[in-house]
């Protein structure tokens, strides 16, 4: 960070805390693994959609939807509509799958991986053990003795390493499992569901999703079940010049209930990296999903040389009458961020909710927002948008609320503020309002503005420093969504909204 | 990039429709470029990002649709209580019978069909320059297209303080009519104008207006569109402010199948001050869209959007709206609202406030809503003993009246109040 350069510290202070305050600002989880890898050969084609497809031993059917996907891709054009730049992407020049040698052979349980792969999910700060789980991942040693459980899925590169509490799970009746696993195991379901709320031909990253997807997570909370524990997937990008490319899909049946968190970190590396993501979530009645996410890719450095590409189709349908979906996200990290967490409100009576954080520093572009879109009668949505914009980065908030002429008595609420610190850099609201007819109320407000100087000045005259002052105001702004978020994210999501803003003052 | 080929054809089609005017020699280039221009950027399709909501067809089709008249002449004359300049268009032509002298004190008024014996006038350094200037970051290809095309319009070159109002009016006779109209008009420093416009205009119409206001200088602008309801109407505002200078528009618009208005305002000297407002009422297959952009390039710029629609009986009411400050533009001030009250369940309202900013000492909001009359304002007339009919009026009127405030002239407030009951009692019987 430009503010911590040794040349700009003043006389008198403390090495120590110039030493500490670099440590932290900097991004944490830019190691590597160095471990050896197996890759598909460089490039895509039909060829490497089959390599792929064979790699996890596929059925024909999933080969098959593969390739039409893959067809389809073909066909598309890259949106050029979000307000982000970026270098053209050379889909040849990519990896589409890479996998830990050690997992050719996929081990039967947790003690039989690569203790190297452990080792990296470790030192991410989540341990693949059975074990009890601390509230409040960092710094929270006031937490409770005695713990929650979270169980992990965790995908590294293009594979799921190991999901932890699978045999507890299996006993309330959830199923929690890679979706490479699934496909094996329970067919009849991803058969059903898969590509049944984000189709094929969505858009161009989904398609090629469709087509290329390796790994990652696939739930199903059966009918009334309320899931014992929290759920979670951790995806790290190791490799060089591979993109990552999950699927996740969540089926919640009749009455169920399940939390879910996603969080992601990349090694830091010149080259810009492709992650493009798919979530389904499906919500049958009575159903309740919240999904928190937590994004800290790698986000390049200041002069915005490498990070991750992270063009993410997240989108969920609200089926059954009174289901509920709750988007949740703090986004850090990335060098381009282009993603909508959307709700289809087609339940009578159904509920979407978004809270979003998006902070974008130095050179990070971020596009970002959701689509409510209300069908059924009597639907609620409630949108929270916070976008911080320092350094020369460009943050976009973009969102869709339509009220079809159906959905009779509705409600939305939309409210996105956008902070900016410093004057390079960029904050921008694109909401479209689509209102089809007049027992539905939406109301839609949106505010810009710069951090107020008269809570700076309140915070330095007790003493604080100008970045912890910030950090104090910021996280003030922040503080409705950050109370949406679960125990286990709200320490972590507060603690990297300090990071990322570090030496953007002055 | 190639333009897909339904908007080469289309756009092609419409200048094979129609013949360059002649006159206006010193105007010759700037209208040759705007059809090179058009021919580059096309006509709007509706699939342009800025034309999603509204169909641009019936304004690109090199036919014009037809619309019927309408007898109003039992409507008092429109600013009727003010003494001003009347000028006349009849279906776009000039009619020097009805109108007054094209004379006033500290104002030149010419002609742009009679403006072009000479390569020399003033207004060549603005025709179509501000035009071309709004065609970024959205290009406007019906501007270009009257840049091009329109038969006349009035170039006012404004010195002084107007001793009073112009007043610009459109009549609309012939059902098949299809007009262009071109209006410059350039404030010095310190000078001050207030321009009225109304009328049914033409079957279809096409107006640009190009302002420059220097610094100091005031530009009131309050017009009233509508009334024959079968009119296909696109107009377009693109204005430049010079330092403290001051822009305020004020459109009523009723009825009307198609209404597309754009403004796009350049606050260019510090402490400049634009305020534009929109008051729209219509029923059935009235469709009014208001497509507003303010870039603000300067200091301690204010500026001010308040959009106001009333929509039932499958109404669509568009409103397109953009804040954008540029880096430097610090001590910003803007504010954009836009609400739809939507009478019936078949209205729709759509809109696409948006904000781009790129200076951090600024304060910008925006809001938008949308709903059906409050029922318990309703309740609590009813409870009074007021009709129902009467006091869903009333509940309008007051939502519209943050619209209308925005006028500041008492004399021309109350006017447009009168038409909004006026057209509230003729639909209720």
């Amino acid at each position: 960070m430009a503010a911590l350069d040794d040349s700009q510290v003043k006389d008198g202070v403390d090495q120590q805390t110039v030493e500490a305050v670099r440590d932290v600002s900097t991004y944490k989880h830019g190691w590597n693994t160095d471990i050896e890898m197996e890759y598909a050969p460089l490039g895509l084609n039909e060829d490497i959609v089959k390599l792929i497809s064979e790699k996890n031993e596929e059925p024909e059917w999933m080969t098959d939807w593969r390739l039409a996907a893959y067809r389809r891709w073909l066909e598309k054009k890259e949106p050029d509509w979000a307000m982000v730049d970026y270098p053209e992407i050379n889909f040849q020049e990519q990896y589409y799958y890479a996998r830990p040698k050690s997992m050719e052979v996929k081990p039967k349980s947790l003690d039989e991986v690569d203790p190297k792969l452990l080792e990296t999910y470790e030192k991410l700060g989540i341990p693949l053990k059975e074990q009890m789980i601390l509230a409040g991942v960092e710094g929270a040693e006031d937490a409770p003795a005695e713990g929650r459980k979270v169980a992990v899925d965790a995908v590294f590169d293009s594979v799921s390493v190991g999901t932890t509490f699978q045999a507890e799970l299996k006993k309330a009746g959830v199923i929690f499992c890679s979706i490479s696993e699934a496909i094996k195991e329970h067919p009849e379901l991803v058969k059903k569901y898969l590509g049944s709320v984000v189709p094929v031909s969505d858009n161009f990253y989904a398609t090629l999703n469709s087509a290329v997807f390796s790994d990652g997570s696939f739930v199903y909370i059966p009918p009334g079940v309320r899931c014992p524990m929290e759920l979670s997937t951790y995806f790290r990008i190791n490799a060089e010049n591979t993109g990552q490319f999950e699927r996740t899909l969540i089926i919640a049946d009749k009455g169920s209930y399940v939390s879910y968190l996603e969080g992601c970190t990349a090694p830091q590396r010149d080259e810009a990296q492709l992650h493009a993501a798919v979530v389904e979530i499906i919500a049958e009645e009575d159903a309740e999903v919240k999904y928190s996410t937590v994004q800290n890719w790698y986000p390049g450095d200041e002069n915005g040389k490498g990070g991750i590409y992270n063009f993410v189709t997240k989108r969920a349908d609200c089926r059954g009458d009174r289901s509920k979906v709750m988007w949740t996200q703090v986004e850090t990290g990335s060098s381009v961020t282009w993603k909508y967490p959307s709700c289809i409100l087609r339940g009578d009576d159904s509920q979407g909710e978004f809270y979003s954080i998006a902070i974008t520093n130095n050179m990070q572009q971020a596009d970002t927002g959701t689509k409510m879109i209300h069908l059924g009668k009597n639907t609620k949505s409630r949108i929270v948008s916070k976008g911080i914009s320092a350094g020369r980065a460009q943050n976009t908030y973009r969102g869709l609320v339509s009220m079809h002429p159906k959905a009779k008595n509705s409600r939305n609420y939309t409210q996105c503020d956008s902070l900016l610190i410093g004057d390079k850099c960029g904050a921008h609201t694109v909401p479209y309002i689509e209102v089809k007819n007049n027992s539905s109320r939406v109301e839609h407000e949106a505010t810009t503005s710069k951090v107020d100087d008269e809570q700076l000045f309140y915070c330095r005259a007790r003493g604080m420093d100008e970045e912890e002052a910030v950090a104090l105001v910021v996280n003030g702004f922040c503080r409705d969504v950050l109370q949406a978020l679960p125990m286990e994210f709200a320490m972590e999501a507060q603690q990297l909204v300090a990071i990322s803003l570090e030496g953007s003052v002055g | 990039m190639a333009l897909p080929d339904v908007k080469q054809n289309a756009t092609q089609a419409r200048l094979a429709a129609m013949e360059m005017p002649q006159s206006g020699v010193w105007a010759k280039a700037a209208r040759e470029d705007a059809v090179s221009r058009l021919i580059s950027m096309g006509l709007p399709h509706r699939r342009d990002e800025y034309w999603k909501f509204t169909r641009p067809d019936t304004l690109v089709q090199p036919e014009g649709p037809q619309a019927a008249l309408y007898d109003t002449s039992d409507e008092p004359e429109m600013f009727g209580a003010v003494d001003r300049l009347k000028i006349v268009f009849v279906d776009g032509v000039f009619d020097a019978e009805q109108s007054d002298d094209l004379a006033l004190e500290g104002v030149t008024i010419d002609r742009l069909s009679e403006a072009g014996r000479a390569d020399i006038h003033w207004a060549k350094d603005l025709y179509g320059l501000l035009e071309q200037r709004g065609q970024t970051p959205v290009a406007r290809p019906l501007a270009t297209l009257n840049t091009a095309m329109a038969g006349d319009g009035l170039l006012i070159h404004v010195t002084g303080k107007a001793p009073k109002p112009l007043h610009l009016i459109y009549q609309h006779r012939a059902t098949t009519s299809d007009a262009m109209l071109h209006h410059v008009i350039k404030l010095e420093k310190d000078a001050e104008l207030t321009l009225l416009e109304s009328g049914p205009v033409a079957a279809r119409f096409n107006t640009v207006l190009e302002t420059e206001i220097a610094d100091g200088a005031t530009l009131h602008h309050v017009r009233k569109q509508g009334r024959h309801h079968e009119c296909h109407v696109a107009t377009h505002v693109f204005a430049r402010l010079g330092e403290e200078s001051s822009f305020k528009s004020f459109t009523l618009t009723a009825n009307g199948v198609m209404t597309r208005n754009e403004m796009v305002i350049e606050l260019t000297g510090d402490d400049a001050i634009a305020h534009v407002a929109g008051a729209a009422m219509g029923d059935g297959d009235f469709h009014q869209d208001d497509t507003v952009f303010i870039t603000h390039d300067a200091e301690r710029c204010e500026s001010r959007q308040v959009f106001k629609k009333v929509l039932r009986n499958g109404a669509t009411g568009v409103f397109q709206g953009k804040i954008l400050v540029e880096p430097g533009a610090q001590k910003t001030d803007g504010y954009q609202i836009s609400q739809a009250l939507l009478l019936d369940g078949d209205s729709q309202f759509l809109a696409k406030p948006e904000l781009e900013i790129y200076a951090d000492d600024v304060a910008c909001s925006h809001g938008s809503t949308s709903g059906a009359i409050d029922e318990d304002a309703l309740f609590y007339l009813r409870a009074r003993g007021v009709p129902h009919g009467l006091a869903t009026d009333l509940l309008t009127i007051a939502f519209l009246a943050e619209a209308v405030d925005e006028v500041e002239d008492e004399i021309l407030r109350a006017d447009i109040l009168d038409r909004l009951e006026g057209w509230l009692a003729r639909r209720r019987g």
